[in-house]
């Protein structure tokens, strides 16, 4: 079936599955470790589906301490583990194999502390992003990195694979947002990096941890900035005749000195695909649509549009639709937040994340549509434009092995073209298993080795998460 | 000292391989504006970065800056501000603080993280740098980051570089995030509060919808507390007045307009405010703004009276002691103690660097992995050895 290759299990430790369980089982309260095949199956994979793994076990821990022993513990008889947060990876980082123990972060999930003055908060790191932002959002703040799975993914995931979301063009991804973390390494020390100041005395540990995807340690707790609201947000949908007509406008908008708080973009598969599901009111007769978002208060925002218009005007805009309303405002949003689930309603698909210098969106585009083509599938596209994060969905039948394959050779063919142009496999959803195998394509085998060995003073028997992010041969210390 | 000047990539990574192969450290130099930063260093070489210079491109529609380490950071500016664009962190010139000449370069900037007062808003250069290259202690030259500015692919280098104080590497070449220069700019000034309703203040400014990206206060007699709004000129002048109104129960407040209020903020992000005495020594402390008072009470009650300054809403306070004995080290790490603030010591005489630990000691398992990081990147030491660190 799937191409994308995993390690071979350990014999050994496969054969001491009931010692290892037995080990546990001393750290844990019975219901909180999970050995049975149906209920280690609920654990098999993640939103990257094609591939699954059943681990040896689950564990759930409910405190520091506890995860803190568990690692001890599967150092002291090597073990791997592969830490999990709500498994919502769309690359794979949290599959498990078959030969480690999944420790899952999800019964950490209390708001610890709230302070206004500082504006932070301290949380648990088994709590989901949105409970954050709803948490706050009384007193008037939110946490700003919003992933399109915030009501499901935790801040654990989120640091772990350096989380995004559609408005960090204005409010940066989960690195620029995180203050401090509490975090177990492999041999069971718990450290504090950083805290509540802006800064941490130094080297930059927390700037490493963050996307590090559960090969460093395992998260805890966090310290986070949260923000105040804008006074106001209204999205405006833009329609145009062709993707480089849109692409262009992204480009005068930024060069008029504007930075929207969000700059969205759909291409008519994409549309078609959303409308359907969201009921949004997006223009089914343009060729790609922008969705761009302006905040503060009603004159401010009054004034930015009246500018954004009038450059769209100078670029051929077919459609200018202004949400008039909260609930326009929400459904707008929900059109393109589930994009992803969506498209799934219609098709199997699998998510590109390569980024791209936005002056090469219209030349990407273009390459995408060609290479999927060629490969005899569909394509629909949306993305960050502000940034380049493309997000190519690549629809393809799952019941049909040759589609997976080409599907996901078709993936691979766009990836290595968006490093090709000067831009990067993955913006936001992390190397995990899928990209794993093109991390040469990006980087030297000097760049690599650098990487794997600053990697290696976190877990030298790379017990931590393995299978993911550095190609399998060619390893520093394994 | 023998100063080493390489011309290119490839002279300095012979410079690196020949320092490692002769296990003879390098200190590396940039505009040399900041130079006596750090703990006293022995080498017998110094590497400049002053002829690796230029900028790689500029491109204003992906707001992205690549160039070469040691281009001067006004010629950066410049090339931005032509464009209608800026650094979005707002460097400190670290000139007045040191007396120092000499032109301070973007590769600085990069391995000192350093940023000025409108990182509350925008974040710290550490936040807009998106990609470095870089010598490493094995002599071989790694990329990490890129030029695009949403980017996880593979650990994140670009991070540990900026800050690392060059103990981890030669950065030859490093690319910033940059964004459009905003229109105008005006700054509210509140007069005679104390500081922990200067705290409160400034904590009101910025929990509030209008964007602060300025927020400092001088205490003493003639204490000033200051809010700057930049944007576009409507929106500068209609939250000026929203903050007026927010923060006038705790006092009366005027404002300045773009030219003083630019002028101001050159200022502070040089803290001129401490800079007439260049014999006293210079701390700089990062803290919670909600424990920013007490700290400073607790210094005063040790009977230390420093100078200070806060920026940063309170999170920075920038402290003018005596530079006798520890320099008020043993005072200022205690009252910090049970925070998770730290404090550097920017200022001082060799003699009391030398014997005072000028970035905040950390905890053994962080010291470990700072080692252990260290070891990774430069496994002869040959990097700016000790500067941050002793044996780091």
């Amino acid at each position: 079936m799937s191409s994308i290759p995993f390690p071979k299990p350990d014999p050994s430790i496969l054969a001491r599955r009931d010692e290892i369980i037995a080990g546990l089982a001393k750290l844990l309260l019975p219901e909180c470790l999970i050995t049975s095949e149906d209920e280690r199956r609920a654990f098999e994979t993640d939103a990257l589906t094609a591939y699954r793994r059943i681990p040896l076990a689950v564990a759930l821990p409910r405190s520091t301490e506890e995860v803190s022993a568990l690692l001890a513990f599967c150092a002291a008889v090597g073990v791997k583990v592969v830490p999990r947060g709500a498994g919502t990876s769309l690359a794979g980082g949290a599959i498990p194999q078959e030969d480690a123990v999944v420790i899952a972060v999800t019964k950490l999930n209390k708001i610890l502390d709230v302070n206004y003055s500082d504006r932070t908060v301290r949380v648990q790191a088994g709590v989901t992003n949105l409970s954050i932002s709803e948490a706050v959002m009384p007193d008037g703040f939110f946490y700003a990195p919003d992933p399109s799975s915030q009501l499901a993914c935790t801040i654990a995931g989120n640091i772990g694979m350096n989380s995004g979301g559609a408005h960090c063009l204005k409010y940066g991804v989960t690195t620029n947002n995180v203050l401090g973390v509490k975090m177990v390494l492999i041999d069971g020390t718990i450290v504090d990096i950083g805290g509540d100041a802006l800064d941490a005395p130094g080297y930059d540990l927390l700037g490493l941890i963050t996307g590090s995807e559960g090969q460093l340690g395992i998260v805890t707790e966090a310290t986070l900035r949260i923000l105040r609201l804008a006074e106001g947000a209204r999205p405006v949908l833009f329609g145009f005749p062709s993707s480089e007509s849109a692409g262009a406008c992204v480009a005068a908008i930024i060069g008029a000195g504007i930075v929207p708080v969000a700059m969205e973009f759909m291409d008519k598969p994409a549309i078609a695909i959303c409308e359907a599901f969201a009921k949004a009111g997006y223009p089914l007769d343009v060729e790609a649509m922008l969705i761009i978002e302006v905040e503060g208060s009603e004159i401010e925002m009054e004034a930015q549009l009246a500018r954004i218009i009038e450059i769209a005007g100078k670029h051929d805009v077919q459609v200018v639709k202004e949400s008039r309303s909260a609930m326009e405002t929400a459904l707008i949003w929900k059109g393109r937040k589930s994009a992803f689930g969506a498209t799934g309603r219609v098709a199997d698909y699998i998510c590109m994340d390569g980024t791209v210098p936005t002056g090469q969106l219209s030349h990407v585009l273009k390459r995408t549509g060609e290479i999927v083509e060629s490969y005899g599938l569909r394509v629909a596209n949306v993305f960050h434009a502000g940034d380049g994060n493309m997000h190519p969905l690549i629809l393809y039948n799952v019941n049909d092995p040759t589609e997976q394959d080409k599907a996901e050779a078709a993936g691979m063919d766009i990836l290595k073209l968006c490093v090709d142009v000067g831009g990067c496999l993955t913006g936001e959803h992390g190397v995990g298993i899928e990209k794993r195998d093109l991390m040469r394509h990006q980087f030297t085998d000097a760049d690599l080795a650098q990487q794997m060995s600053v990697r290696a003073v976190f877990d030298k028997d790379w017990l931590l998460n393995p299978a993911k992010v550095f190609p399998l041969e060619g390893r520093n210390a394994e | 000292m023998s100063l080493l000047v390489p011309e290119n990539e490839n002279q300095a990574v012979e410079i690196v391989r020949d320092a490692k192969a002769h296990r003879e450290p390098l200190a590396i130099q940039g505009g040399g504006t900041h130079a006596g930063l750090g703990r006293p260093m022995q080498t017998a070489a110094a590497l400049s970065t002053k002829a690796l210079r230029g900028i790689i491109f500029h491109e204003p529609a992906e707001m992205v800056i690549r160039a070469r380490a040691g281009t001067p950071l006004a010629e950066i500016e410049a090339a931005l501000a032509s464009k209608g664009q800026m650094l979005p962190f707002e460097p400190m010139d670290h000139r007045g603080i040191f007396g120092s000449q000499g032109e301070p370069s973007v590769g600085a900037v990069a391995a000192c993280n350093i940023s000025g007062p409108r990182r509350i808003r925008n974040g710290a250069a550490r936040d807009s740098l998106i990609g470095v290259r870089f010598i490493n202690g094995s002599g071989e030259a790694i990329n990490s980051g890129g030029r695009v500015m949403k980017n996880v692919t593979g650990l994140d280098l670009v991070k540990l570089q900026c800050g690392a104080w060059g103990t981890l590497g030669l950065l030859t070449e490093v690319t910033f995030k940059v964004i459009p220069v905003t229109q105008t700019e005006g700054t509210l000034v509140l007069e005679g509060l104390n500081d922990a309703a200067a705290i409160a203040v400034m904590s009101a400014a910025l929990g509030s919808p209008f964007e602060v990206s300025g927020a400092a206060h001088e205490p003493g007699a003639n204490a000033r507390t200051f809010l700057r709004i930049e944007h576009f000129a409507p929106s500068v002048d209609y939250r000026l007045g929203e903050l007026e109104k927010l923060l006038s129960k705790f006092a009366t407040s005027r404002r300045l307009d773009r030219d003083t209020s630019q002028s101001l903020w050159r200022d502070i992000r040089g803290v001129t405010a401490l800079s007439g005495d260049l014999s006293k020594a210079l701390w700089r402390v990062s803290v919670a703004p909600s424990q920013a008072t007490h700290f400073v009470q607790t210094l005063r009650e040790r009977g230390l009276a420093p100078d200070y300054v806060f920026d940063w809403g309170g999170g920075l306070i920038w402290l003018a002691v005596s530079a006798s004995g520890d320099a008020g080290a043993s005072h200022i790490r205690t009252a910090l103690s049970g925070t998770s603030g730290h404090a550097t010591l920017v200022r001082a005489p060799d003699d009391v660097r030398q014997t005072t630990d000028v970035f905040q000691p950390q905890s053994a398992a962080l010291m470990k992995l700072t080692r252990g990081v260290k070891a990774s990147m430069d496994i002869a030491g040959i990097f700016n050895p000790g500067r941050m660190y002793a044996g780091v």
